[in-house]
């Protein structure tokens, strides 16, 4: 049995421990000469280079009002799409919905940013044709700094309504049938139902599910940032992590080490938020990871 | 009794009252939910199939304009395109075998309860969910491997995600009966045999959804590729997408011999909504028959393990 083990096991240890156990350069100036044990240590001084620097604020105000912004809108949809087919009694219905809206997710983020520019192209974008209509004049909604999140979150939303909706129709169905029935005895209606009954039987999971988006505040959805990205939305859309990426693998003078200093910062963030979330909710007598 | 029967009767037919409100309101809500996140799909596969100029002078709304099959003809005579289609395909299914495999192999013995050392290792393989080493670190151990511009740099680096392990073992902890593995030891049975021909047969659901995810992540990713690869004739279909829709790159060569600046403008638009298509398709086939399987996946996954 541990044969069948050992690959996976030396899987993690590579490309997960010894990662993190490189990120010591962090706290070095690396040269790849001189390779990670080599190099002289310069304590923090890449973490004060960073933390004075004029990117810094902006970089940190922006991953988290993405982040902040994209845990708010994509939380209450899922859980309204899963409440409301839950009603519905026409099984055709009900699966076409979920058939599309379950669609977007196998489409790749590369795929959808191409079609937010082809939407909203100035010029040919069928969302200005239609402005147009109404005399409104045409907007480069790609090049405004000040849409950028919301372009961001929204089409987030649309790609993983349906996806996310999955988990709250699973725990709908574990639902016990008997507690319909009596509250149907009892006059209740469907409403009353909804309120009393299917939003407090899923209430467990969607806690869980608030308290594993809230530890990965600090992650944004950077593969898809990285493609929206253009000099004129930069303000609005330079999260630390496509920061991280141009420092450390596309700028002129790469940096190994600065790079890797920023990330490991973003890391250890996201670690605490990660156990304080859960043990407040522990505290609090809720719903908690471990 | 009588009397009470009554006012129940009574109060269903009036409650029935807001309760065809609530199904209308609810029909009116889901529909737009359908419609808003149908349309942008319908209106791609529509401006596909359209004319060039119906496209480029905004005609296509809902239907196909001058059906034409123009933007497709101009994808397939892609060189780029076409050597794209086959790396993601190799990659895709070289990876998904590859990853089910791993995930299994790591799954199995984390679900067995004689596994010595079963918690230490699960919390080995959890600590990374939470921490990681960062991009840079990771990308110097590629480096390291010599992997860089390889297409094992498509294919290791991504072999195990501990989440799908989590849900296997899950899986297997839950579906697979100790008196089973018991009789089979009994028969002299070993494990890897016990594995092969019990197990995994009696796993088909899970290995199917965590397939389509793996594949998924295969088909759809870029990132990798961006930083790991440096030849084009290498590129996965994701990083020419990337070029010809967000940045625009589509060369003259690419739309064959039309004169006009304007036929070339539209041609090279409908070129974009026929790759949308085409790079997507893929998927959208394979999931629907994979989709029942979806509900147990996601539900066993969220048991604590």
């Amino acid at each position: 049995m541990y044969a069948l083990f050992a690959l996976p096991l030396l899987y993690i240890i590579i490309f997960k421990y010894v990662p993190m156990f490189g990120s010591v350069i962090a706290f070095k100036q690396f040269t790849a000469t001189k390779g990670i044990l080599g190099s002289p240590w310069v304590g923090f001084a890449h973490f004060e280079r960073f933390f004075h620097s004029y990117d810094f604020w902006r970089l940190l105000k922006n991953t988290l009002s993405i982040s902040i912004y994209t845990l708010v809108a994509s939380f209450p949809f899922p859980i309204m799409l899963a409440l409301g087919l839950n009603y519905v009694k026409n099984e055709r219905f009900k699966k076409t919905v979920q058939m599309v809206t379950y669609a977007p997710y196998f489409i790749s983020l590369v795929v959808v940013v191409g079609l937010l520019f082809q939407f909203l192209d100035p010029r040919k974008g069928i969302v200005n044709v239609i402005l147009g209509w109404f005399g409104v004049d045409a907007i480069n909604f790609m090049g405004e700094a000040s849409m950028f999140q919301s372009i961001y979150v929204w089409s987030h939303v649309w790609q993983n309504v349906g996806f996310a909706c999955i988990i709250y129709l699973a725990a709908l169905a574990g639902i016990d049938p008997s507690l319909h029935e009596a509250a149907v005895m009892d006059g209740a209606n469907k409403l009353q139902r909804m309120r009393h009954i299917d939003i407090p039987g899923i209430m467990p999971i969607a806690i869980i599910l608030l308290i594993l988006n809230t530890g990965q505040i600090m992650e944004t959805g950077f593969e898809k940032i990285l493609i929206m990205q253009n000099p004129l939305n930069l303000r609005a859309s330079e999260v630390i992590d496509t920061y991280v990426y141009k420092v450390g693998l596309v700028s002129q003078a790469l940096n190994f080490s600065y790079a890797t200093a920023i990330g490991l910062f973003k890391a250890a963030i996201g670690f605490i938020l990660l156990i304080v979330v859960n043990q407040t909710a522990k505290k609090v007598g809720q719903e908690s990871l471990w | 009794m009588v009397g009470g029967t009554k006012k129940m009767k009574r109060s269903i037919i009036r409650e029935s009252g807001s309760d065809r409100a609530f199904t209308i309101v609810n029909y009116v809500m889901l529909s737009i939910i359908l419609i808003v996140v149908l349309y942008p799909l319908i209106y791609v596969v529509s401006a596909s199939f359209s004319s060039s100029y119906a496209v480029l002078s905004g005609k296509v709304w809902l239907w196909p304009v001058d059906p034409s099959l123009d933007g497709y003809k101009a994808v397939f005579k892609n060189k780029n395109i076409v050597t794209g289609f086959q790396n993601t395909f190799i990659y895709t299914i070289a990876g998904t075998i590859i990853n089910v495999i791993m995930t299994i192999l790591a799954a199995y013995p984390m679900s067995r309860k004689d596994f010595r050392g079963r918690n230490t290792f699960m919390l080995l393989f959890v600590f990374t969910m939470m921490f990681s080493g960062g991009l840079i670190p990771t990308y110097l151990v590629i480096k390291d491997l010599h992997m860089i511009n390889t297409i094992w740099a498509m294919l290791i680096p991504t072999a195990l995600s501990v989440w799908n392990v989590i849900i296997m073992r899950t899986y297997f902890q839950t579906t697979i009966p100790d008196e089973l593995l018991e009789a089979s030891q009994l028969d002299g049975c070993n494990d890897f045999r016990f594995l092969l021909k019990i197990v995994i047969p009696l796993s088909g659901p899970i290995v199917a959804v965590i397939a389509l995810f793996y594949a998924v992540g295969h088909w759809n990713q870029y990132f990798n590729a961006m930083i790991y690869l440096k030849d084009p004739q290498l590129y996965p279909l994701q990083l020419i997408l990337r070029d010809i829709l967000v940045q625009n790159e589509v060369k003259v060569d690419m739309l064959g011999d039309l004169k006009t600046a304007a036929a070339r403008q539209g041609l090279r638009e409908l070129l974009k909504y026929s790759l949308i298509v085409v790079s997507s398709v893929p998927l959208l086939i394979i999931y629907p028959f994979v989709q029942k399987f979806f509900v147990k996946g996601v539900m066993v996954g969220s048991i604590k393990g």
